[in-house]
């Protein structure tokens, strides 16, 4: 069953398309990586996913519904988290903190509630707080609950970034090069993580570069170029294809091998 | 009448404009509201003022080396308290903007004090009836020299290699930077072309309403970001003719409620604002993710 | 009311007004040049509403705050809805705008103000008014409410992306900002017992954010320290010489760039996270 489907997405800026009438289907529970070399506009199609931008053409169903008019807020809620290729934490808040804004769409303490805690505001809080000190060991930062996220290193930084993804209780979660910038060890402990997350029935959409990590776990994979898709199959029909070879090695490499 | 309030509501435009350059120049590139924009129109009407009066300049010698002045005054505060800050959150800018805009205001107010002076250009000044319909010469003198000015600017902007690395910072500060344009150079001589338009402004409404005086910055700084919204912020020809509008706009609704004249480009400010945030000529910017 | 007495409650007006505009600039990171206009707009409100209602005092100043309030929803709608510091710009044209409606207005006394205000604001009243909007100040900032507020200061994107509706939120900091300073503004009306609109200019603005500033920018105790500190300079310059009291702008205009170049945290820099902590955190199983 389709969990996400793109029509003929087009995002035109200023004359330029960043992507090509790419058509996208997710099936729900699987693990759906899109690659390409860089500026292939994978980028952007996230961004058209999560409403971000409003795309120029096309049309997009979540669960049926179509989102394409959506605020990002509303997308959240509607159960699509992402994280950001250049990570975007909330620096100056403590860790366990942003894991409790990530939970904000679920939650509804407004300011009268705030002011007079009353019993279901300190209901919720207890709950909301408890659910971050889960989510955060699910991701193995539990110990560092009370540091403020600008603190930690790299590598805990997006972990922290999925975490908080997660706190929104998504259905669909978008990972933007999750492995960016890690180190071998660390990559390893992130495919774990996502197949953790996948096995707790969380779909998952990701950017990677990483191409270990892309065939270890993908089902699926699709491939952008130039803003548009030239391959769509499972990582073994995508390793052989032709046109992916050429658009990653170029013209010559044909000859002298595979893509990876 | 009615012509003749259009006359005087291009001629006001016009010097709307020519602050709104300066506005708009620096949003597009640092994406800043230069609140000491208004000081810098201010100052410059001073020393326009002191040109004439104490030097006894001719009225262009002094619009030129009142120009001069405002655009070393620009350089120095960019310099001095937005450079600093390149690196710093938003709203950090913003506040040392508005620091450096209220302690000129009051460091004018302290020096020459509160009283308004007169502007005694020396220029020959008649009415022309042309038709039947009056014009002063002064408002053709202003709408000549502003459109000169702007011209002037079109052409750096279009045809020159400096306007060119201003566009392409404009549009995308890393990239430019990237293809080798020295992005402190681009945005300092920003500083300083839409700072000597301020002060040519203040220079020509100076003389315009024979008077100056510290506070005379306040309402047309406000009135020029408001003609660069209304044009499209980023848009330099959107600035142009946002001031323009705003000037009749404003003369016409004078006509009709002149107790609260100032508060009719608030009025369009807000409209703008709900009805079309990206202004008349400006496209819309997408935030880089 | 004695002098130092007078002082202290002036303090506690101007800790409210600071606080306030706290949560929209230092906390939601938004900022507004316009904060004493929504002192005089509930200050003129409260007066009103005992003058010609003959509402008693709490009444006419929580309506008054509400009145505040409500304005602070109309220019905040337009200009928060966008990306960019629309908001600055706007009430710094609204409070312009505001003085001219109050200089011309029949009802609010003209140039001349409004006069015979009962003198009912003492110590104690603003210092439980002031303990009661750092009190709920305080429990909003720690609810998912306040979180929210710092989130969009801190990205406004990322924050949209937890599913924040950051519009919305911004203009609710507003109001809320709105609300207190019109409550402050109530306090002083029935402090000073006579207001006029000059009361309530662009340079009080200015004052309050120098407080604000001073302090720390997203400290609530910094912004009352900036409000002290603002509130007795003057005195005692003025003590010392009228003529640099007079021109204490100058000041102000040096104050806010300087601070923000050396010292944007303040005086007062919010707790810095305790590096020991954080290394013992990390071997504890932090990896």
């Amino acid at each position: 069953m389709e969990l996400l489907e793109g029509n003929n997405l087009t995002m035109v800026f200023g004359g330029l398309s960043a992507l090509n009438s790419v058509d996208i289907k997710i099936n729900k529970g699987e693990v759906l990586s899109v690659i390409g070399p860089n500026g292939a506009g994978k980028t952007t199609l996230f961004n058209l996913l999560t409403g971000v931008y409003s795309p120029t053409e096309g049309k997009i169903y979540f669960r049926k519904k179509e989102i394409r008019n959506l605020k990002p807020y509303e997308i959240t809620k509607m159960g699509i988290a992402r994280t950001f290729q250049n990570i975007r934490l909330f620096g100056e808040m403590s860790v366990l903190d942003n894991v409790i804004i990530g939970q904000h769409c679920r939650t509804k303490t407004g300011v009268f509630g705030a002011i007079f805690k009353t019993p279901s505001t300190r209901k919720e809080e207890a709950l909301v707080k408890e659910r971050a000190m889960d989510v955060l060991k699910f991701v193995g930062l539990e110990a560092l609950h009370n540091e403020k996220a600008k603190n930690l290193p790299y590598g805990k930084q997006r972990r922290l970034e999925m975490a908080r993804a997660l706190a929104t209780d998504p259905e669909l979660i978008l990972l933007d090069e999750p492995a960016a910038g890690m180190n071998p060890q660390e990559t390893n402990e992130l495919i774990e993580l996502i197949e953790k997350l996948n096995d707790k029935g969380k779909t998952v959409l990701l950017i990677e570069h990483d191409m270990k990590l892309v065939m270890g776990i993908s089902k699926r994979i699709m491939v952008l170029d130039y803003g548009k898709k030239i391959a769509d199959g499972p990582p073994d029909e995508i390793k052989n294809d032709e046109k992916v070879i050429k658009a990653y090695l170029g013209e010559s490499s044909l000859k002298e091998g595979r893509a990876c | 009448m009615f012509f003749e309030q259009i006359i005087n509501g291009l001629t006001l435009g016009s010097t709307y404009s020519l602050i709104a350059l300066g506005y708009t120049m620096v949003y597009g590139i640092l994406e800043l509201i230069n609140f000491a924009h208004s000081e810098i129109y201010m100052i410059g009407a001073f020393i326009g003022l002191t040109m004439v009066s104490v030097y006894k300049l001719p009225f262009f010698a002094a619009l030129l080396i009142s120009m001069i002045g405002s655009c070393i005054l620009g350089i120095i505060i960019e310099k001095a308290a937005y450079k600093p800050l390149r690196k710093a959150n938003r709203i950090a800018p913003l506040i040392s903007a508005i620091g450096v805009s209220i302690f000129l205001q009051n460091a004018v107010l302290m020096i020459v004090g509160p009283q308004a002076r007169s502007f005694p250009s020396g220029l020959h000044i008649t009415t022309l009836n042309i038709g039947g319909f009056r014009i002063s010469t002064l408002q053709l003198l202003i709408l000549f020299v502003s459109i000169i000015l702007m011209v002037g600017l079109h052409f750096l902007i279009q045809k020159t290699k400096l306007g060119q690395a201003m566009r392409a910072t404009a549009q995308d500060k890393e990239a430019a930077q990237l293809m080798g344009i020295k992005i402190d150079h681009v945005i300092t001589f920003t500083f300083a072309i839409g700072s000597a338009l301020g002060g040519a402004a203040g220079v020509l409404v100076g003389v315009y309403f024979d008077s100056v005086d510290p506070m005379m910055g306040f309402f047309p700084g406000l009135k020029g970001f408001v003609a660069a919204v209304l044009g499209g912020i980023g848009s330099i020809p959107g600035a142009m003719l946002g001031g323009l509008i705003l000037g009749l706009v404003e003369m016409v609704g004078a006509v009709y409620m002149s107790r609260y004249k100032d508060a009719i480009a608030f009025a369009v400010l807000i409209f703008i604002l709900l009805l079309k945030p990206t202004g008349l000529l400006g496209r819309s910017v997408q935030e880089k993710v | 009311m004695n002098y130092y007495l007078q002082i202290l409650t002036v303090i506690m007006i101007n800790s409210i007004l600071a606080v306030s505009l706290n949560l929209i600039t230092g906390y939601t990171g938004q900022l507004s040049l316009g904060h004493a206009t929504f002192m005089g707009i509930g200050a003129y409100a409260a007066t009103l509403f005992t003058l010609k209602l003959h509402l008693p005092f709490l009444i006419s100043i929580i309506l008054g705050a509400s009145v505040a309030a409500f304005f602070g929803f109309i220019i905040g709608v337009p200009t928060l809805r966008l990306k960019g510091d629309y908001l600055a710009i706007a009430t710094l044209g609204f409070g312009e705008i505001m003085k001219n409606i109050l200089l011309n207005l029949e009802i609010t006394g003209g140039p001349m103000g409004l006069r015979g205000i009962p003198k009912v604001t003492n110590i104690y009243i603003s210092a439980v008014a002031l303990f009661l909007v750092i009190f709920s100040l305080n429990r909003i900032m720690n609810s998912r409410v306040g979180k929210s507020f710092i989130a969009i200061r801190e990205d406004e994107l990322a924050a949209e992306a937890m599913g924040i509706n950051t519009t919305q939120f911004k203009i609710l900091a507003f109001i809320i900002g709105a609300f207190y300073a019109g409550l402050a503004g109530g306090l002083y009306a029935f402090l000073f017992r006579y207001i006029n609109p000059k009361d309530f200019g662009f340079m009080k603005s200015i004052e309050i954010l120098c407080m604000v500033v001073l302090g720390g920018m997203g400290n609530t105790y910094g912004a009352v320290l900036g409000a002290c500190i603002i509130t007795v300079l003057p005195e005692l310059l003025r003590s010392i010489s009228p003529v640099i009291a007079q021109y204490r702008m100058v000041f102000y205009g040096l104050l806010l760039i300087i601070m923000m170049i050396v010292k944007p945290q303040g005086i007062i820099s919010a707790p810095s996270s305790n590096k020991k902590e954080y290394k013992n955190s990390l071997e504890k199983g932090g990896q």
